[in-house]
């Protein structure tokens, strides 16, 4: 047994032939930890957590999961994982209940505990009453919740979860983290992936920040804040592109922190009002509308990136 | 004591199937049946023929067991290529399975053995029929439902392997039309293999049916000869070939 994190990643690669999806990844996650990878599409997120879930072979590089090596504990890892993949992957040849007993039967459990466990994660998920209905014209939340209390028959250890909102409307999402903080307080490790700044701020206690298939900052959500932005942003946004472009042209140089987008433009500062106030007095273009808000994620994935997630 | 992981995904199948079984028995219990009395009673009644050339068999006689291996294979060939697709791709779910303890070769096993059940079901009943018809001839007979299972599973196996190289059902068709349908008129199912022109006798005996059915036929008969064990061996080779190729596609398609 190896003495670090429950996950233990270093040099991490995976190719599919000529292309790099992870390019030398390192992390670790301490147990009981809810550990997040967020990043934009394409970012190498679900790649890694095929890595992760020990379904998809390691290329280069080191990973330990409960200490051991998934290229040869594969079948012992995944009996102490859950595994919420990107898309839902139900048996929609079975009904809502069977998806449970059968799924739990892979994992070599007796009918009895199945059945027990099935009652109360259809509990969890609020899906007693659909139990006997096939799974095809549930929505999707439902699906969702279907797809996660599925992972859970196996009481897992370590519980995965790849984009476990993305879809949903607010009121399931809310639902969803809610079922999540539970079994967090339960003390269930969790790894999630996510291109929603918000999921990443309410549940991770620690998360990387992916681009490109590499890792570009590590750190709690405040952390990352701190550290890439200032305290507040100003979002000014101008009748043209052109006026838009004469304000920047005139603040770069200043030492202000801009981040020109193409509908509006991003000013850092800790005291917002300030640059507010600059930017509508000393300006012969003055903005339509200015906003004042807190720094998020957002604008710690647009410093580090150069790009937000909704261009991409 | 837990199920071994293969069974646990045959499980699944056993499953599916326990909640529609009614509608699919029709063409795995009841069709062939059916063909045999058709064929065998009714055809086998205008059939006149030099009984030398069926081995000193009636017509009945002669194609219970081709059919009752051909019709098995029939089955086992359908079941090893459409699952498979929906499996891996139209409904995905081989790809829920791999997150659990099983391994992409369970999985591929789990398939081939619940394809290879059904077509040993189906060989049952189809025997029990035949014994009814007073087509078996020795006790012996029992043994061709192992053959009908092993022979399926000489299909199944390679079959199964393929359809997971595939990404679209495109080619499914020809496969049926083009290979398996020949294959049960021609195996010495219906007449003697010796009425073929030498080329096609020699393609005939390259495939595992034709195996298969001389195999179920000494069964039915009792009449046993040194050159059933290469029928045997043929029919392993072709199941244990099959079974690898299995197991590495299932790898490479489950777990990229
Ligand atoms: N099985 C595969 N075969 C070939 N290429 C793949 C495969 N899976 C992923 N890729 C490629 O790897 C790269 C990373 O994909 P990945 O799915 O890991 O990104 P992601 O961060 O999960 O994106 P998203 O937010 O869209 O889910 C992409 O360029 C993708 O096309
Ligand atoms: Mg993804």
């Amino acid at each position: 047994m190896a003495t670090g994190g429950l996950i233990e990643a270093r040099s991490l690669v995976k190719r599919f032939g000529e292309l790099t999806a992870v390019d030398g990844i390192d992390f670790e996650v301490q147990p009981a930890e809810t550990f997040g990878f967020l990043g934009p599409n394409g970012a190498g997120k679900t790649s890694a957590m095929r890595m992760l879930a020990a379904t998809s072979p390691v290329t280069e590089g080191y990973l330990r999961i409960f200490g051991q090596d998934p290229a040869t504990d594969g079948p012992a890892i995944r009996a102490r994982l859950g595994v919420v993949a990107q898309e839902d992957n139900l048996d929609t040849d079975l009904t809502v209940l069977d998806n449970l007993v059968i799924y739990g039967r892979y994992f070599g459990l007796p009918r009895r505990l199945i059945r027990e466990r099935a009652d109360r994660l259809l509990e969890f998920a609020r899906l007693t009453d659909r139990r006997d209905e096939k799974v095809d014209p549930l929505s999707g939340g439902m699906k969702r919740r279907l797809a996660i209390a599925r992972a859970l028959i196996n009481e897992p250890e370590i519980f995965l979860l790849d984009e476990p909102t993305t879809g949903l409307d607010p009121q399931a999402r809310h639902l969803l983290w809610e079922r999540l903080w539970s079994l967090k307080r339960e003390g269930v490790t969790l790894v999630i992936t996510t291109h929603y700044m918000d999921e990443a701020e309410q549940l991770c206690d620690r998360l990387v920040v992916m681009d490109d298939g590499r890792i570009v900052d590590e750190g709690s959500p405040r952390q990352l804040i701190e550290r890439h932005c200032t305290r507040e942003v100003v979002e000014a946004r101008y009748r043209s592109v052109a006026e838009q472009a004469l304000v920047v042209s005139r603040l770069e140089g200043t030492g202000v922190h801009i981040e020109s987008l193409a509908d509006r433009l991003l000013v850092y500062a800790d005291d917002g009002d300030s640059v507010s106030s600059l930017l509508g007095a000393h300006d012969p273009v003055a903005p339509t509308s200015t906003l004042v808000r807190r720094a998020t994620l957002e604008d710690v994935f647009l410093t580090l990136t150069g790009r937000t997630l909704e261009e991409i | 004591m837990a199920l071994p992981a293969i069974l646990r995904a045959t499980e699944r199948e056993a499953r599916v199937w326990s909640k529609l079984w009614i509608s699919s028995s029709f063409s795995t219990l009841i069709a062939p049946v059916l063909l045999l009395i058709a064929m065998g009673v009714g055809l086998g009644s205008l059939v006149e023929t030099d009984p030398a050339e069926l081995h000193g068999l009636d017509y009945i006689e002669f194609i219970a067991p081709g059919l009752l291996v051909a019709t098995a294979v029939q089955a086992a060939a359908g079941s090893s290529l459409w699952p498979v697709m929906a499996g891996q791709k139209w409904l995905g779910f081989y790809h829920a399975m791999v997150t659990s303890p099983l391994r992409p070769g369970d999985v591929f096993g789990g398939q081939v053995i619940w394809t290879t059940l059904r077509s040993t079901m189906s060989a049952v009943v189809f025997l029990v029929a035949a014994t009814l018809l007073g087509a078996v001839l020795s006790a012996w007979g029992v043994l061709a439902v192992p053959v009908a299972g092993l022979t399926s599973l000489a299909f199944a196996a390679p079959l199964t392997a393929f359809a997971a190289t595939q990404d679209s059902d495109a080619k499914f068709d020809v496969i049926i039309r083009m290979a398996i349908v020949p294959l049960y008129l021609f195996s010495g199912t219906l007449f003697p293999i010796e009425q073929l022109p030498l080329g096609l006798r020699a393609l005939a005996m390259l495939f595992p049916l034709w195996h298969g059915v001389e195999l179920a036929r000494a069964a039915t008969t009792g009449a046993f000869s040194i050159g059933d064990l290469g029928h045997l061996a043929v029919l392993g080779v072709y199941a244990a070939v099959g079974w690898r190729w299995g197991v590495r596609t299932f790898a490479r398609r489950l777990a990229s």
